[in-house]
């Protein structure tokens, strides 16, 4: 029993390393920082900033500045600080939770085609395949149609046509360490199955999987815009996506009101993105010995 | 020979996948809350409850569900769609009305994105530290980043309301009279600003991706054969390193094509472009369950038969593709 | 008669990270028109820059002729423009590179390959060019080349590539061949082949040969002199004959006694099989006043480690680079 308890603590990889590395990465830095600010915004800020985000609180299309109305509002008069602070919670919750799912599901079905190879591999690399094919916004569309447009049938129906990229780094990366020596010793030594894939090759397969999660909430993000920009999305809620898609007719009146949700998601996502970057250089081994 | 074989080994995978879309199709519609006899019955202003028996009856939904999704199945084989009850019309001839369109939008996109971000890649994978390798990154990180329907309405408020280059929506100008040449122009003009919002997304994929190749290949054994041959620069780098480093980028493309399928949607959605994802952002509107089905089985066709096509071409590009060894 | 190729105190410097290296430090050889002539040494000793230079190819940015000339048909080399080195790659002065299983652009036909070069530098055009490589396919014993022309790489194995690379090496007549360790990545068996087919193919057109290796026993069987190269410096050069007989400087003898059927068949006794003691001095080291090979030679005193010693002269054009090369 000590002898496999051995080769699992062996089997996890110290992260210190790489935690230095991407401390040294300004753009990832600056990218975190920035995500930091959006998420504790999203907390508090509707504690510090009180204002209903869908009561109308001054004329329609007033513009920034005006009227002590620092981003102005909206078509229907609404005061867009609050509506941004509001779509922020929606963004960031969705992003995660979202991107949570997909990691769930990839893991599962990559972990268990790169483990048992044979025809579990195949049959889950053609499901896998399958999902590939369909349009995934237009898949999400359908799905939020015929079940109804919840938050949650949202975040399901995102995490339902994204999580095949994950799979596929998944199913890799175990087909690689699968076959490494303390692997198999972990093996020879009794190890469970149960215990193999998940205590001795999940931990050394994460760093791939930990780079396209950071991106999924980015991607889930954005996944989420799109369909409450074509108005898919729970009446009863402000996102983002949302404010550019309910004020777009009055773009040539008031062009602010798109442009500036526009210019949350923009910069929400590439600091993501910029996590992502730098997590993928600071995980990467090749790139760690240079 | 063989190669005749991979091809009809393909096209089988492929019917393969259509047939799985159409059970989830169906599937999906089982699940739903509610079926076609409640929307007829909403459709046509109510209807008690011996009447939705009726129209169950009519419509085979009395049947057992594997019975029904082989009806399904094989009417679908056979062209057969469904009815569109909200537009009154085939969904199928509803959707090849509407499928020109988006496949004009989606190849002209996907083809500028992929020649303009080849070059992009090109040119600075032979100047690695220049102006234009900072901006292919830059651009990728944009890409990346900016929802492409806000770009699309940016570029809306750009180029058509402040200046006033180009349309702001639609397809063609029915107002416009002529020839060929002046419809095909004001054809032109309603493209520019869809086709580049469409593509500014892979275009930043491909010019990334095809830097990184053009690099590595740049770098390897048989390029130095080709200086040692004495051949010029520009032979080294366009014949020999380009074919080399497009396999990559040709076989993102390949993965890429349903998402520029979706992409599609949304830049439909910004420019009216009267496309598959006006329709399908009409019918969901509209609860027009089988037309939304047809479009997402129609949407999955295409990108099969485009992966079909990558892979051809990819066959072209690279004769070890598909061979052994 | 002049010699076809003559290099004179070459000098190529490499930028790396712990600053300027000379991995070629005062090299001169002499190249006669139809000869072959061998490099020798262990990998890092400076072989394959000494070639690349010759070509032109010196990678970009990192390596740079820094003096000496090399002089071609009245031609100094180093000094000629790219456009001018274009013209003489592939044409005067060909290369085979020891990785034959990368050395082909896998995309394109071998026909096609080998017909470029013939189409850049003699001016043919496609179906002469085409007709031509199917000649110098057959020229290389591929068997069936009107079948195997239109192959690609992947479909040929390690050895038929490297005579491709042969074919190509050769379509235009060159005067001088490189051959940078044309066999190292191939079997034992295809290495005779190759060794064979070159010797052959350079008797038949009269082509000098460069053939870079660290293999001794190719190189009694190839070439008529030698030169051993000790980190990036001429350590002996000579008739080969006279050198395996007789080697005048202590990394030769080393070498020598490394491969032990040469020694067996050339005197006929037995001495101990040895190796070369510890590794070749880093590029930090290079361009010290002492000599290199001082670290791992039991003949090592003051002088080698305080002066680099000059080339001493023997009767045959055998020269050493050693301050004991009297006593050997």
């Amino acid at each position: 029993m000590s002898e496999q308890q051995d080769f699992i603590e062996r089997a996890r990889s110290p992260f210190s390393e790489a935690f230095e590395m991407f401390r040294k990465n300004h753009a990832a830095m600056a990218g975190l920082f920035v995500l930091v600010l959006i998420v504790v915004g999203g907390i508090v800020g509707p504690y510090l900033y009180v204002g209903d985000p869908f009561e109308m609180v001054w004329a329609p299309t007033t513009p920034p500045g005006e009227e002590g109305y620092l981003l102005g509002t909206d078509y229907l008069g609404r005061d867009m600080v609050s509506m941004l602070i509001y779509g922020a919670r929606v963004s960031i919750t969705i992003g995660l939770s979202a991107a949570l799912l997909t990691v769930f599901i990839g893991i599962t079905v990559g972990a268990l085609a790169g483990f048992y190879k044979g025809w579990i591999e195949e049959v889950l690399m053609r499901i896998t395949e399958f999902f590939q094919v369909l349009p995934t916004l237009l898949f999400s569309m359908v799905i939020v149609a015929l079940f109804g447009a919840s938050l949650p049938m949202i975040t399901l129906a995102i995490g339902l046509v994204s999580w095949p990229a994950v799979a596929r780094i998944t199913r890799s990366e175990f087909l690689r360490i699968r076959e490494l020596e303390y692997v198999t010793a972990a093996r020879a030594s009794g190890v469970s199955n149960l215990k193999l894939i998940f205590k001795v090759i999940l931990p050394n397969a994460l760093p791939p999987i930990i780079v396209q999660a950071a991106l999924m909430v980015g991607s889930a993000i954005l996944f989420e815009a799109g369909l409450s920009f074509l108005g898919l999305t729970d009446p009863n809620i402000i996102s983002w996506g949302q404010i550019i898609g309910s004020n777009r007719p009055y773009i040539l009146d008031a062009s602010y009101t798109v442009t500036i949700p526009g210019v949350a998601i923009f910069v929400t996502v590439l600091a993501i993105s910029l996590v992502g970057d730098g997590l993928n250089d600071a995980l990467n081994p090749k790139l760690r010995q240079r | 020979m063989a190669i005749f074989i991979t091809i009809l080994q393909r096209v089988f995978y492929a019917v393969m996948l259509l047939i799985a879309v159409l059970v989830l199709n169906f599937s999906m519609l089982h699940l739903a809350p509610g079926d076609i006899a409640d929307t007829i019955a909403q459709a046509s202003g109510g209807a008690d409850a011996e009447v939705l028996e009726q129209i169950r009856k009519d419509y085979g939904l009395d049947q057992p569900f594997i019975v029904q999704l082989g009806q399904y199945i094989g009417k679908v084989l056979s062209f057969d769609l469904g009815h569109s009850f909200f537009y009154n019309q085939p969904v199928t001839s509803l959707i090849f009305e509407k499928v020109p369109a988006t496949l004009l939008l989606v190849i002209t996109a996907q083809i500028f994105a992929l020649i303009v971000g080849v070059l992009l890649g090109v040119f600075s994978a032979r100047n690695p530290n220049g102006l234009l390798s900072h901006f292919v990154t830059f651009t990728a990180l944009f890409g990346y980043a900016a929802p492409v329907f806000w770009t699309g309405i940016l570029l809306l408020i750009t180029f058509s309301l402040n200046i006033q280059m180009f349309p702001s929506g639609g397809m063609v100008d029915v107002t416009v009279e002529g020839g060929f040449f002046t419809h095909a122009w004001d054809l032109f003009k309603h493209m520019v600003l869809p086709v580049f919002t469409l593509s500014t997304i892979f275009l930043a994929l491909y010019s990334r991706l095809c830097r990184a190749s053009m690099m590595e290949v740049l770098g390897s054994d048989f390029i130095r054969t080709a200086k040692a041959k004495g051949l010029s620069e520009n032979q080294i780098v366009y014949k020999h390193a380009l074919k080399n480093s497009l396999s990559p980028v040709v076989t993102l493309a390949g993965i890429q094509f349903s998402a520029v399928v979706s992409g599609a949607v949304l830049v439909e959605a910004v420019f009216s472009w009267p496309g598959l994802g006006s329709l399908a952002l009409q019918s969901i509107i509209a609860r027009d369950t089988p037309t939304i089905l047809g479009i997402l089985f129609f949407s999955a066709l295409v990108v099969i038969v485009g992966n079909l096509i990558t892979d051809m071409i990819l066959r072209l590009i690279d004769p070890r593709v598909g061979s052994k060894g | 008669m002049a010699p076809l190729l003559k290099v004179e105190n070459l000098r190529i410097e490499l930028t790396t990270r712990d600053g300027i290296a000379p991995v070629i430090d005062d090299l001169s050889l002499e190249l006669n028109a139809g000869e072959t002539l061998s490099f020798v040494g262990e990998s890092g000793c400076g072989k394959s820059m000494t070639a690349l230079a010759i070509m032109g190819l010196l990678p970009e940015k990192v390596g740079r002729i820094a003096s000496g000339t090399i002089m071609f048909g009245g031609e100094d080399l180093s000094k000629a423009s790219d456009a001018r080195l274009r013209e003489i790659r592939g044409n005067d002065i060909s290369m085979i590179f020891q990785e034959p299983m990368t050395s082909l652009n896998p995309v394109y036909t071998i026909g096609e390959q080998i017909s470029e070069v013939l189409r850049r530098h003699q001016n043919l055009g496609k179906t002469a060019a085409w007709s031509k490589a199917i000649e110098l396919l057959d020229a290389v014993r591929i068997p069936n080349p009107n079948g195997r022309i239109s192959d690609y790489p992947h479909q040929m194995s390690g050895g038929q590539r490297q005579r491709v690379m042969i074919a190509i090496a050769l379509a235009c007549q060159p005067k001088i061949l490189i051959a940078d360790e044309p066999t190292t990545a191939l079997d034992v068996t295809v290495q005779a082949q190759i060794f064979d087919l070159l010797r052959d193919l350079g008797r038949e057109t009269g082509t000098a040969t460069i053939l870079i290796t660290h293999d001794m026993g190719a190189v009694a069987e190839m070439a008529e002199r030698m030169i051993v190269m000790y980190a990036g410096r001429k350590a002996e050069d000579g008739p080969v004959d006279q050198i395996i007989e007789h080697p005048r400087h202590p990394y030769t003898k080393g070498l020598i006694s490394c491969v032990p059927h040469l020694v067996a068949t050339l005197t006929d006794e037995r001495p101990e099989l040895t190796e070369v003691r510890g590794i070749v001095p880093s590029l930090r080291d290079f361009g010290r006043d002492t000599c290199l090979f001082a670290s791992r030679c039991n003949l090592a005193d003051d002088k080698c480690r305080s002066k680099r010693p000059p080339e001493v002269h023997f009767k045959g054009q055998q020269n050493s680079a050693c301050w004991h090369a009297e006593q050997l």
